[in-house]
């Protein structure tokens, strides 16, 4: 029973947090780059509910388009991630002649120093792609490509272990032995049995996506200012952490809110899937 | 057992000398340009002769070749004397022009000496947690341990940071905001200053630890103590002491040591968010620092040497496995 309602507070949460990011700006109708020098750096009124920034843009607006661009980018770093996972996991699974190099090449990924590396191609690749992309498309392109790109590792892992079980199963040497082609294979006997870890990858997916995109944006090669997402919001709110604590705090909780549910969705999710859970997953 | 450890050697040789190429392609590919912050007023040939004394002139599979010389040859050979320092180029940073070596020698005390004991603090709570966990399952300890896991898992160490420097710095004064590396330990009361300014950025690394090791260990150790030695043990009249921080620690470690080696390059990455809030001049200030100002050859050194932290990591917990598990001894 306690399963069950983990299972119901993490998407409640998720869906939540979609609401306030998406349906909000419509009863909330004051823009996120809207400065008022007037009201700089107020407090929580009636006018402005969570108070405004050091510009006098209104915080509750800057929070739900950061929050837009920041589920955004979770949502579609994951996708690629557990897309590339899912082929190379399922790949490696099936082929014999696959596996050994594509575990290789994970194992490689695995031994990359990721943040030092992501913050790298922020930093380096951001000006160009902006120029030939625009701001926004280069920049979300950019920061989404990089993090699905090296997220996907442990997603390959988990499944090609879990397809390789599969593999000895009889009702897929009953389907290989009526001559069922790889395709229809993967996507009508592989595919629904590796569900439940794939919903596990995907719970999980968004909370390290989200968590990345934080981190880069805090770093400074992230999003701008004028373009935020909680990440950047929160940086910006940390140096004025003494005088008004709220602009660091609201961005910072619902990061975490946003994680926490993803997290404890995926948790739900394995072990519903697989109460022994973690198993060893190594060779 | 000798021959697994060869083997896994020489697996790690070439894993690191393809990751240092693609780092340096990276790099390389990046359109950045060293001279972009410089006023256009400077005459393009002048540009080229800068371009040409930072040593960019030439092509970059030479570039590289240098660079892994100084990096295996010269550098190891300066450091060990067997190489006198004016005989051969160093690995130079463009910014300074001084060793990249001196610099990361200079910082990484620092790095070591704040993210070190945060995560010797982290895995010695996890655990702890993680025995006392599985051995009263469901009880307190154990919804505490787990709740405080998938809390410590969601938080960003910026945002840990910033809550914990608005409580314990601003509002209580019991903590500085910023890390004073100037200080020098000489006695009792210089000695409490570093240990004041060492608790914030120290909580918020050995949170995440916690946080990530507590969940292997308490799964690993359920699995143990369902053992049918582990009834054996108890039946004999062990103590339950004995039974649990010897018969049952010792199988459960097996699956957390990967956990543990494989985590510890992680604190040089999240020394880059850690150093840079509480302005730790370590070795993840100076890889943000030298990114920020485009320079390439202390980037690129830093990064490497990480990646070969996380190499040797995995290697040693391939190594390290054997001891615990006499099965994989004939492997």
């Amino acid at each position: 029973m306690r399963e069950h309602r983990a299972l119901l507070f993490g998407p409640i949460l998720l869906g939540a947090l979609a609401v306030f990011v998406l349906l909000g700006p419509l009863i909330w109708q004051i823009g996120p780059q809207q400065m008022d020098l007037g009201a700089r750096n107020q407090g929580a009124s009636w006018a402005h509910p969570i108070g405004t920034d050091q510009l006098g843009r209104d915080m509750l607006a800057r929070l739900m388009a950061g929050g837009r661009l920041s589920l955004a980018v979770g949502l579609a770093a994951m996708l690629l991630a557990v897309g590339i996972g899912t082929a190379v996991g399922v790949a490696a699974g099936i082929s014999q002649r696959l596996d050994g190099p594509l575990m290789r090449v994970t194992d490689l990924f695995l031994a990359l120093p990721l943040l030092p590396l992501l913050l790298i191609a922020a930093a380096l690749f951001r000006a160009p792609l902006a120029a030939r992309l625009g701001d926004e498309i280069g920049l979300f392109a950019l920061i989404t490509i990089a993090i699905g790109a090296t997220a996907w590792m442990s997603t390959a892992r988990i499944l090609r272990g879990e397809v390789r079980s599969l593999m000895q199963r009889d009702y897929i040497r009953a389907a290989r032995s009526t001559g069922t082609h790889n395709p229809q294979m993967v996507w009508r006997h592989i595919l629904p049995a590796i569900a439940a870890p794939l919903g596990v990858s995907v719970a999980q997916g968004i909370a390290t996506a989200i968590l990345m995109e934080s981190a880069l944006s805090f770093l400074g090669v992230g999003f701008p200012p004028d373009l935020p997402s909680w990440g950047r919001l929160l940086f910006d709110g940390t140096p004025h952490l003494g005088t008004h604590p709220s602009r660091a705090l609201w961005p910072g909780a619902l990061i975490t809110l946003a994680a926490l549910s993803a997290t404890v969705l995926g948790d739900a999710l394995r072990d519903i899937a697989d109460p022994r859970y973690p198993r060893y997953h190594r060779k | 057992m000798r021959f697994y450890a060869l083997r896994r050697l020489a697996m790690a040789l070439p894993t690191l000398l393809v990751i240092s190429a693609v780092i340096f392609a990276l790099l390389d590919l990046a359109p950045g340009d060293p001279m972009a912050q410089l006023p256009d007023t400077i005459p393009p040939d002048v540009r080229d002769d800068m371009r040409a004394a930072l040593g960019m002139g030439r092509p970059a599979p030479v570039r590289y070749g240098l660079w892994l010389w100084q990096m295996v040859v010269v550098e190891p050979g300066i450091f060990l004397g067997l190489i006198p320092e004016d005989a051969a180029t160093r690995i130079l940073s463009w910014q300074t022009r001084a060793p990249v070596m001196t610099q990361i020698a200079q910082r990484l005390p620092q790095t070591i000496i704040v993210m070190g004991s945060a995560y010797a603090l982290g895995i010695t709570i996890a655990i702890g947690l993680g025995i006392l966990s599985a051995w009263r399952r469901g009880g307190a300890i154990d919804q505490a341990g787990t709740g405080l896991a998938a809390i410590g898992y969601a938080l960003p160490p910026f945002f840990t940071a910033a809550v914990l420097i608005y409580i314990f710095a601003i509002q209580l004064n019991w903590a500085p905001t910023i890390y004073d590396t100037t200080l020098r330990v000489t006695g009792w009361d210089s000695l409490a200053a570093q240990l004041r300014q060492m608790a914030l950025p120290i909580a918020v690394l050995s949170l995440q630890t916690t946080a990530q090791i507590t969940r292997y260990m308490r799964a690993a150790m359920l699995e143990t103590l369902g053992q049918e030695y582990i009834r054996a043990a108890r039946a004999k009249g062990l103590r339950e002491r004995t039974v649990l921080m010897v018969h049952a620690l010792r199988n459960s470690m097996i699956p957390v040591v990967p956990v543990i080696a494989l985590g510890a390059p992680q604190i040089f990455a999240g020394a880059i968010i850690t150093e840079s809030i509480f302005g730790v001049n370590g070795i993840g200030q100076l890889l943000l620092i030298s990114l920020r100002a485009g320079d390439l050859p202390v980037v690129q050194t830093v990064t490497v040497l990480i990646a070969a932290l996380i190499v040797l990591a995995n290697l040693a917990s391939d190594l390290a496995l054997p001891w615990l598990d006499p099965r994989l001894r004939d492997a």
